[in-house]
């Protein structure tokens, strides 16, 4: 499908501020696509604003996902209807176990798509599997979640949600920070195992290092709230050697 | 399967207050007003012995001279007691046999209730003495429980068929004067259940009642006494529901818990008494004094409560430690919504030696609710390395709510230790915004988080009650993020 999510003349202020300018942006679907930029350019203001976080005011534009006008959906909509986005620093839910927060995630997901709940064996086989591709371990699984967890840990736990979710469209946001040599790699892979032509992704991270394993179709520099620049996976190996400042005098 | 324990909303509960119906039966009420010809009138309708007659009358006197209770945090316009029936039971003209004999009408509420005492025959080994407004109308079990030598009846009954148990344990663990709400319980009680367990007897099921108040207008005063033996062993479980009506109710029962030596006994309610409305019309007083008695040496005592209902709850559960080694548990989870007002709490008076104690309370708060926490830890002079741990825990859901966390500790034993922890907190947006990325609507994803707050004490409760209690923390929450 072309224009799967398609972002048209978006401006975002928050509390008077502009943050984002008259973004264009289109994915079709199967495709992955990085958004690179220094911090503070409006990444993760953009990301929120997909998943549907309140506290933005939309100035201007439009966002339609799937052909639909996606700024009517609730954030809870917005995620039955596939949108994911891995969180850069994700929450602590005390007292609620890794394992229950997937499950009662995914039955809210199969519910409002019309399908029955897994099977407590299927689920159980599923999520074991996934797991393990991760490196995380059962007694992990049974944790609190994300309470006590390394930043690693943490990021690992938002891989596993996004394999076993299955979205149409996959928000990481800066899911490389915080991640050691091998997890990164391990998140990485398990993360690129998912690609398919049925689903896009949507990498926002201001190094190259993940474009590495998962490489995109298209990377966007993203400065100050606009993109500024497309082009292919050679425009993130430029980042990676000179930085971001040829496109600061832009 | 703590997996299952957790599962969390149940979208069938829309209802504001499901159990809000009232059953149409003829009740056999006495006179309006409460004064010593009532008193006698309830004696002489249960057939009572003298001797409770007396012990009634004494309970009353008493009450006359005592004063309500003014220092916790509850508000209410005084209650007027000569405005109230203090006796009202299902009528029935022979002694009901089994359940076919009872009121179809009585069964269909509880059938609504979701108790079908008949199905629960077949269900998880469960007998169930069902209270219907003052008398029990249905006993199960007991003849299977016979077999083990434990008693489980109304209390009526037991004054008729085991007089000398009660003459030997009434009032010995609150008296009758104790507080004004149990000398009005003393005087005017209606029924209630009774058990006893042998000596080395292990309860072989779980023993649970379900109260619900009808009649409109009627006071319950019910009264619960359970006595676990020597090496023996119990557990209780009590739920209530009320239906809807505009009056406040005064609800002020009594529950007397003795463990003698080895014995254990583990007392569990889930409370749903209704809350009123959203603005804080009508709803249930729910004055209630609970107590257990350690009263042999390594004896056990554990009280777990979900408490959601009521517009008043002033309730204290308490352990009274004197056996050496001898340990009691407070496990609380308080619900407070719209008006509601919470002061519930408990007390643990340490005695004997090498006693131990642990309370986890755990309080939530919404609409214009007011929850306090209101806790003693007391520890005597001869009561040697003891212990107690304390933990408070309040959640704020939004900002015009209250929860307060009043501990009072008196340690007069050197070698005693005693801890206390308390935390509040709110539901973050960032919590919130998380679940539901996941796909959890609003209700849905609080429900998560208050469960999850909520995982020690839920634990706690046997099966069958955790999975009734997270549904009633479901709907006592429903629409109340701000």
């Amino acid at each position: 499908m072309k224009n799967f999510l398609k972002i048209k003349n978006l401006s975002i202020s928050v509390e008077d501020k502009i943050i984002i300018k008259d973004l264009n942006l289109n994915i079709n679907k199967g495709e992955v696509h990085a958004l690179m930029g220094p911090n503070g350019c409006g990444k993760s203001t953009l990301s929120n604003v997909l998943a549907g976080k309140e506290g933005y005011n939309i100035t201007n534009g439009k966002i339609s996902f799937s052909g639909e006008n996606l700024l009517k959906f609730s954030p809870d909509e917005r995620a039955n209807k596939g949108i994911f986005l891995a969180f850069q620093y994700p929450v602590e839910i005390p007292g609620v176990t890794n394992i229950n927060f997937i499950k009662t995630a995914l039955e809210s997901n199969r519910q409002y798509n019309g399908l029955d709940p897994l099977k407590p064996g299927d689920f159980l086989k599923l999520i074991k599997e996934k797991a393990k591709l991760l490196g995380i371990s059962d007694e992990n699984l049974k944790r609190q979640l994300n309470v006590g967890f390394s930043g690693g840990e943490k990021k690992r736990n938002e891989a596993l949600q996004l394999m076993m979710l299955e979205p149409l469209l996959a928000i990481l946001d800066e899911t490389d920070s915080g991640l050691d040599v091998d997890a990164f790699k391990i998140v990485a892979d398990a993360v690129n195992s998912t690609r398919s032509k049925k689903n896009s992704m949507l990498i926002i991270t201001h190094y190259q290092r993940l474009l590495e394993r998962i490489q995109p179709d298209i990377v966007h520099v993203f400065i100050n709230g606009s993109i500024i620049e497309s082009g292919g996976p050679e425009l993130a190996e430029e980042i990676d050697k000179n930085g971001y400042e040829r496109f600061n005098n832009v | 399967m703590s997996d299952n324990q957790e599962k969390l909303t149940e979208k069938d509960f829309k209802d504001p207050y499901e159990y809000g119906f009232e059953t149409e039966i003829d009740s056999d009420f006495a006179p309006k007003g409460l004064n010593e010809e009532i008193v006698k009138f309830i004696s002489n309708k249960k057939n009572e012995p003298k001797w409770l007659l007396d012990w009634r009358l004494a309970a009353y006197k008493k009450w006359l001279t005592m004063k309500e209770p003014n220092w916790s945090s509850v508000r209410y316009p005084a209650i007027d007691y000569q405005d109230s029936y203090y006796y009202a039971a299902p009528k029935k003209t022979e002694k009901i046999e089994s359940l076919d004999d009872v009121d179809p009408k009585l069964l269909e509420t509880y059938n609504k209730l979701g108790i079908p005492l008949k199905e629960q025959e077949w269900l998880a080994g469960v007998a169930v003495d069902a209270v219907f407004d003052s008398v029990s109308v249905g006993t199960t079990f007991k003849e299977k429980l016979k077999e083990d030598g434990v008693i489980f009846c109304s209390f009526s009954e037991a004054v008729t068929e085991y007089p000398d148990l009660i003459r030997k344990y009434l009032g010995t663990v609150i008296p009758r004067t104790d507080n004004y709400f149990a000398a009005l319980n003393s005087a005017v009680f209606s029924d209630g259940s009774f058990v006893y367990i042998p000596p080395g007897v292990k309860c072989p099921m779980e023993l649970s009642t379900y109260f619900r108040i009808n009649a409109a207008g009627t006071g319950q005063f019910e009264r619960t006494l359970v006595i676990a033996d020597k090496d023996s062993y119990v557990s209780y479980l009590e739920g209530c529901t009320a239906p809807m009506r505009d009056e406040h109710q005064l609800h002020a029962a009594v529950v007397e818990l003795v463990a003698l030596e080895g014995a254990e006994i583990k007392y569990s309610t889930v409370q749903n008494w209704y809350p009123g409305d959203e603005n804080g019309k009508g709803g249930v007083y729910n004055f209630v004094t609970k107590r257990g008695d350690c009263r042999g040496n390594n004896s056990k005592i554990s009280w777990t409560q979900v408490e959601t209902g009521s517009a008043i709850t002033w309730k204290y559960p308490s352990c009274v430690l004197k056996g050496d080694n001898s340990s009691g548990e407070f496990y609380s989870i308080a619900v407070s919504n719209n008006f509601q007002q919470v002061d519930s709490g408990t007390k643990m008076i340490h005695l004997g030696k090498n006693t131990s104690s642990r309370i986890i309370s755990k309080g939530i708060s919404t609409g214009n609710s007011s929850n306090t926490y209101r806790g003693l830890v007391s520890i005597h002079p001869k009561s040697n390395n003891s212990r107690n741990f304390t933990q408070c825990d309040s959640l704020l859901l939004t900002d015009n709510c209250s929860a307060n966390t009043i501990p009072y500790i008196q340690s007069k034993n050197i070698n005693s230790i005693v801890e206390h922890e308390a935390t509040s907190s709110k539901i973050s947006e960032d919590q919130l915004f998380y679940c539901r990325q996941r796909g959890l609507n609003e209700e849905e994803a609080v429900s998560l988080i208050v469960n999850g707050f909520c995982k020690d004490v839920l634990q706690k409760l046997p099966m069958e009650f955790a999975v009734e209690a997270q549904r009633l923390l479901s709907v006592s929450l429903e629409g109340s993020v701000g």
